[in-house]
C-alpha cells in the first residue's frame, strides 16, 4: 500500500489535503487536531512516524500578494489590513516526520491564520521540538500551548518584530543592541 | 676572602642561574612543544628563536598594568609576589655542586647548608599556594576563584603523599640536610648498583614524581590553570608583568622541584661507578659536580615538557581521589617497608 | 560567594537573579578557550557540579534563511559553505541536491563520484576537527595538531580542485564545475597513509591512555530512547547504539554500492562518540577508495553537469532532501514560488537538534566533563545559528 493511502487511513477525516511533491508527501491538518494526528501518526502500526525531523514555519504573504496581482500598490498597503480579509491562513507551519523503520518521510502541515497565531506544542511527543518552536516563536511570532520554555532563541530577549515574516525588511528596521556594562551603570 | 664575601658570590650566581635557566625553560618548553608536534616553534628571534624569551619579557613589561576595577587592590599586587618569592628562596639550600677548594679554602657550592633543608624546601612549597588563592580570590572573577580553589584543594592533599615519600626518604638518609643526604649517595648499593635514592626508595620517586607534578601545576594536573574549563584559572585577570611573574615562578618552581627529585633519589652530583674527585683537581672537581648536577636537573626539566605534550588533564574529582585513595595508602605503605629494612638494618 | 564577587558584564546576561544557596551562576562563553565559536552556557553550579547548564544561542545569527529568500538559487551556494564551515563540501552538496530535487535533475555519474569523494573528505576533515578539539580540551594538546596536518592535506585536495579551501562553494545545481585534479590519485595515496598514520598516532596517545579512558567512559552517557526523542542524528545517535545512516538508510547517489561499515557505540558517552568518529573516518578512507576505483573507470570526457536552463527557476513546490552530513541529518526544506527566488529556505541542521538536549546530558556533571560533553557532540556555532 503506499503510503497516501496509508496516511488517509490513518488520519480520516483530520487530512484535509494530501499533496505529492518530487515523491514527497505533505498531508495538512486542522490545526486544532494537530497534535492528536501527530500521536496518531506516531502510533500507527503501519506508519510508526516515531522521529521528529524538524518543524517549519512559513510565512505566505508574498504568495498572497501575487496571486491577487495587485503589483506594488499592495505591497506598500499595511499587511495587517490585507491578511485580514482573504480566507487562506497567512502562516503554515510544517512538521518533518521520519520513520526509522521504513525510512518513510512525511510532513505534516498546519495553517495559522493570522488572527489565531496559538498552536499547540508537540513538545509532549517529541522534546525534539523545543528549540525549532522556539525559533518559530522568535521568528514569525507563533505561540505554542504548553511549550516548557517559550522565548526568543535566536534573537534577542528585547527584539521587536519577527525577522522572517516577508513584511519584515531584509536589512531591518534598526534595531541595535547596546551592550551596557554594569560598571557605567554604577558611576 | 672573607665568608660573607663567598656566600653574596653564591647567592648572586645562583640567583642569576636560576633566572637563566627559567628563561631558557620557557623557550625549551616553546620547542619542545613543537618538535613533539612536529611544527617549528618561536623561530624568528635570534639564532634558534634563543631571543624569544627575551622577547616575551620585553612584551611583558612593556603591557599595560590592569587592575580589575572590582579587584581587591593589594592583594592583587601580593598574590604573585607571595607565588614566586618561595620559588627563588628555595634555593638557599638547594646543593649545586660539591664543593670547590680555593687558596686552601673548602668552598661548599650551596648557599647554606642548613640542618632542616629539606623541611624548609616543603615550607616554602606549601606557601606559594597562599600566592594562588589570594590572587584568584582577590581578582573578584568567578574563574579565577575556582582555579584558586582547585589548587589549594590539590596542593593541600598532595602534601601529603609529597611528604610521606620525603619522610622515607629522610628516614633512609637519617638527615634532613640536603648536603648530606647528597653525599650519602656516593658509592655503590649491593654491589652493582649506584648508591642512589631511586634504588632504595623505587616506590618512594614514583610517589614523589607524581606529586611534583601536582605541586608544578603541570598535565596532567594542571586544573587550577586548565585552559578549555575555567579560562586560565587563578591568574584569568593578570596580565602584564604581574602574570609573568605567575608564569615564570612556575618555571623556577620546576628547578626547585628537578633538584629536589635529583638531590634525594638521583645520587646528587655523583656519577655512576665513577669518583671524580680521584683524578680531576680541586677546581675542575667543582665545576664537574655543578655540571653533572645540572645535566640530571636538565633531563628531568625536559621530562616535565615532555610529559605535558603527551597525556590529557585529569578531572577534579580524579585529582583528589588519585591523592587520597591510591597514593597516600601507597606512601604510608613504602613508609612501613622503609622503616622494616631500616630495622633489619639493610 | 557574595554579592560583590559576581562578574556580571551584561545586565541581561543573566535574566534571573543569582541563585541563593550554595549555588553560583558561572557563564561560560560566549567568549571562551572551550566554546568553539560563539557558544554560551549559563551553568548553576554548586562547587565543581552542575546543577543546569542552560544554552543560549544566536551569537552567530547571520540570518541565512532571511538572506536566502533574497538570493537566486545559485547565490545560496556560499551561504551555505557558513554554515557547518568544517566540512563546507557536504553542505553545498545537501543544498544542491536539494534543488536538484526540486527541479528532477539527475547528475551525471561522474559528478556524483567526484561529490562523493569531495564529501568523505570534508568528512574526515570534520571528524578530525572534532576529534582534535575533543583532545585540547581534555589538555592534550598533540594529538590535535597531528591531526590538523593531515586536514592541511586534505585542504590541499580542495585547493587543486576548485581553488579554495574552508569554504568550498563546490559544485553547481546541476552537477560539479570542476572535474577532480589530474594528480588525485598520488595526492590521495599519500594522503591515505597520512590519515591512517595520524590515526594511529592519535589512538595511542588518547585512545588507550588511562586518563582519556578516565575522562571519557560514562562520561555524560545518553539512552538511545532519549536520543531519538530528541532529535539526535549522525554519529552522537549512533554512539547511542542506534545504526541509522542515512548514506544507508536512505541511499543518496551510489553509496548503497560501496561497501562500508556503519559502527556504534553502547552509551552514548563521551568516549563513544570519540570512538564512533574515530571509525568513521578509516570507513570514508574506504569508501573513497572505492568511488575513486569508479572515478578511474569512467570516460575521461564523461559530462559533469546535467543541463540545466540557464536561469534556474524550479516549479512551485515544497521539497525536503536530507543528507548524512558529517554531524548527522543535514536538511534542506526549500519552497518555491516558481520564481528564481527561493520562496523559503529552512535549513535542518544536524547540532541544532542535538544541542537542545545538553541541559539534560550535562545535568549533575561537573564543569570539566560539560566541556568535554561539548566537545564530543561537535557543536558549530556556523549551522547552529545560521
Amino acid at each position: 500500500m503506499n503510503l497516501e493511502r496509508r496516511v488517509r487511513i490513518c488520519l480520516e477525516s483530520n487530512a484535509l489535503s494530501v499533496e505529492e511533491t518530487a515523491g514527497d508527501i505533505t498531508v495538512t491538518v486542522p490545526a486544532g487536531r494537530l497534535v492528536d494526528s501527530l500521536m496518531a501518526l506516531k502510533e500507527h502500526p503501519d506508519l510508526k512516524f516515531d522521529f521528529l525531523s524538524d518543524v517549519i514555519g512559513i510565512d505566505n504573504l508574498d504568495l498572497f500578494r501575487k496571486k491577487k496581482g495587485k503589483g506594488k500598490a499592495a505591497e506598500e498597503e499595511p499587511p495587517e489590513k490585507k491578511v485580514k480579509a482573504p480566507p487562506p491562513p497567512r502562516f503554515e507551519i510544517v512538521y518533518l516526520l521520519l520513520s526509522l523503520e521504513s525510512s518513510e518521510r512525511l510532513r505534516v502541515k498546519i495553517q495559522v491564520p493570522e488572527n489565531d497565531m496559538t498552536v499547540d506544542s508537540v513538545t509532549s511527543i517529541w522534546r525534539a521540538a523545543s528549540w525549532p518552536e522556539r525559533e518559530i516563536y522568535d521568528l514569525f511570532g507563533i505561540n505554542f500551548l504548553g511549550h516548557p520554555d517559550l522565548k526568543r532563541l535566536l534573537m534577542w530577549d528585547g527584539f521587536k518584530g519577527h525577522p522572517l515574516r516577508k513584511d519584515y525588511p531584509l536589512e531591518g528596521k534598526g534595531e541595535t543592541r547596546r551592550l551596557v556594562y554594569e560598571q557605567e551603570k554604577i558611576r | 676572602m672573607p665568608d660573607w664575601k663567598i656566600a653574596i658570590i653564591k647567592v648572586v650566581f645562583i640567583w642569576c642561574w636560576t633566572l637563566i635557566v627559567a628563561v631558557i625553560m620557557t623557550w625549551v618548553e616553546r620547542r619542545g612543544a613543537a618538535m613533539i608536534q612536529d611544527r617549528l616553534g618561536p623561530n624568528r628571534a635570534g639564532p634558534f628563536g634563543l631571543l624569544q624569551p627575551l622577547a616575551d619579557g620585553i612584551k611583558l613589561f612593556t603591557k599595560e598594568d590592569i587592575v580589575p576595577a572590582r579587584a581587591q587592590k593589594y592583594l592583587f599586587t601580593l598574590g604573585p609576589v607571595m607565588f614566586a618569592l618561595p620559588a627563588f628562596s628555595a634555593y638557599a639550600v638547594m646543593p649545586f655542586g660539591d664543593k670547590i677548594t680555593l687558596g686552601g679554602k673548602e668552598i661548599i657550592l650551596q648557599i647554606s647548608d642548613v640542618s632542616i633543608g629539606i623541611l624548609y624546601v616543603v615550607a616554602l612549597g606549601s606557601i606559594a599556594v597562599y600566592g594562588m588563592i589570594i590572587g584568584g580570590w582577590s581578582s573578584n572573577n568567578k574563574f579565577s576563584i575556582l582555579g584558586g580553589l582547585r589548587s589549594t584543594a590539590q596542593l593541600i592533599s598532595y602534601e601529603v603523599p609529597w611528604g610521606l615519600a620525603i619522610l622515607a626518604a629522610v628516614m633512609l638518609y637519617g638527615t634532613f640536610s640536603m648536603r648530606e643526604v647528597s653525599l650519602a649517595q656516593q658509592g655503590t648499593f649491593l654491589g652493582f648498583l649506584p648508591n642512589w635514592g631511586i634504588f632504595k626508595q623505587p616506590l618512594g620517586f614514583i610517589l614523589f614524581i607524581v606529586a611534583a607534578y601536582c605541586e608544578a601545576n603541570r598535565v596532567p594536573f594542571d586544573l587550577p590553570e586548565a585552559e578549555s574549563e575555567i579560562v586560565a584559572g587563578y591568574h584569568t585577570a593578570y596580565g602584564s608583568m604581574r602574570l609573568g611573574l605567575y608564569l615564570f615562578g612556575e618555571y623556577i618552581n620546576l628547578y626547585t622541584l628537578s633538584a629536589i627529585i635529583v638531590t634525594l633519589y638521583f645520587g646528587s652530583w655523583h656519577l655512576p661507578y665513577v669518583d671524580m674527585s680521584t683524578f680531576l683537581g680541586p677546581i675542575s672537581y667543582g665545576i664537574a659536580t655543578f655540571l653533572v648536577f645540572f645535566l640530571k636537573v636538565a633531563f628531568f626539566l625536559w621530562l616535565f615538557v615532555w610529559v605535558r605534550w603527551t597525556v590529557p588533564r585529569f578531572r577534579y574529582d580524579q585529582v583528589m581521589g588519585l591523592g587520597w585513595k591510591t597514593l597516600i595508602p601507597i606512601g604510608l605503605f613504602n613508609l612501613f617497608i622503609t622503616a622494616l629494612f631500616i630495622q633489619l638494618s639493610i | 560567594m557574595t554579592a560583590e564577587s559576581q562578574c556580571r558584564i551584561y545586565p541581561e546576561a543573566i535574566n534571573e537573579p543569582e541563585p541563593s544557596g550554595d549555588y553560583v551562576h558561572i557563564n561560560i562563553g560566549p567568549s571562551h578557550p572551550a566554546m568553539h565559536g560563539t557558544l554560551r552556557i549559563i551553568t548553576t553550579t554548586d562547587g565543581e557540579s552542575v546543577i543546569n547548564a542552560e544554552p543560549e544561542i544566536g551569537y552567530l545569527h547571520r540570518g541565512v534563511e532571511k538572506l536566502g529568500e533574497n538570493l537566486n538559487y545559485t547565490q545560496f551556494i556560499p551561504l551555505t559553505d557558513r554554515l557547518n564551515y568544517c566540512s563546507a563540501a557536504a553542505n553545498n552538496v545537501a543544498y544542491e541536491m536539494t534543488v536538484e530535487k526540486l527541479m528532477g535533475l539527475e547528475v551525471p555519474e561522474k559528478a556524483q563520484l567526484i561529490r562523493i569523494i569531495l564529501m568523505e573528505l570534508a568528512r574526515i576533515a570534520d571528524h578530525q576537527v572534532c576529534v582534535g578539539i575533543l583532545g585540547v580540551d581534555l589538555g592534550a594538546f598533540t594529538p590535535f595538531l597531528y591531526l590538523f596536518i593531515q586536514r592541511e592535506e586534505i585542504y590541499e585536495i580542495f585547493e587543486k580542485t576548485n581553488g579554495t579551501r574552508l569554504t568550498n562553494t563546490f559544485g553547481r545545481i546541476g552537477g560539479v564545475d570542476t572535474d577532480l585534479p589530474e594528480d588525485f590519485g598520488p595526492m590521495w595515496n599519500k594522503l591515505r597513509d597520512g590519515i591512517r598514520k595520524a590515526n594511529d598516532e592519535t589512538d595511542r596517545l588518547l585512545t588507550h591512555n588511562r586518563i582519556f579512558m578516565d575522562r571519557a567512559i560514562g562520561v555524560t552517557p545518553f539512552s538511545a530512547e532519549d536520543a531519538l526523542n530528541w532529535g539526535f542524528t549522525g554519529p552522537c545517535l549512533r554512539a547511542c547504539g542506534v545504526k541509522r545512516d542515512l548514506r544507508r538508510d536512505e541511499p543518496y547517489y551510489m553509496y548503497d554500492s560501496f561497501q562500508f561499515k556503519i559502527p556504534t557505540g553502547e552509551n552514548g558517552d563521551v568516549f563513544d562518540r570519540y570512538m564512533v568518529r574515530m571509525i568513521e573516518m578509516e570507513e570514508s578512507v574506504k569508501i573513497i577508495d572505492q568511488a575513486y576505483e569508479m572515478y578511474r573507470q569512467m570516460p575521461e570526457d564523461a559530462p559533469l553537469m546535467a543541463r540545466v536552463p540557464k536561469i534556474i527557476k524550479p516549479p512551485a513546490g515544497e521539497v525536503y532532501h536530507a543528507i548524512e552530513s558529517p554531524n548527522g541529518e543535514l536538511g534542506f526544506f526549500i519552497k518555491s514560488d516558481g520564481t528564481s527566488n527561493p520562496y523559503r529556505i529552512k535549513i535542518r541542521p544536524p547540532c541544532y537538534m542535538i544541542y537542545q538536549a545538553f541541559p539534560e546530558l550535562v545535568q549533575g556533571e561537573m564543569i570539566a566533563d560539560l566541556i568535554a560533553c561539548l566537545s564530543s557532540l561537535n557543536i558549530i556555532a556556523g549551522e547552529l545559528d545560521r
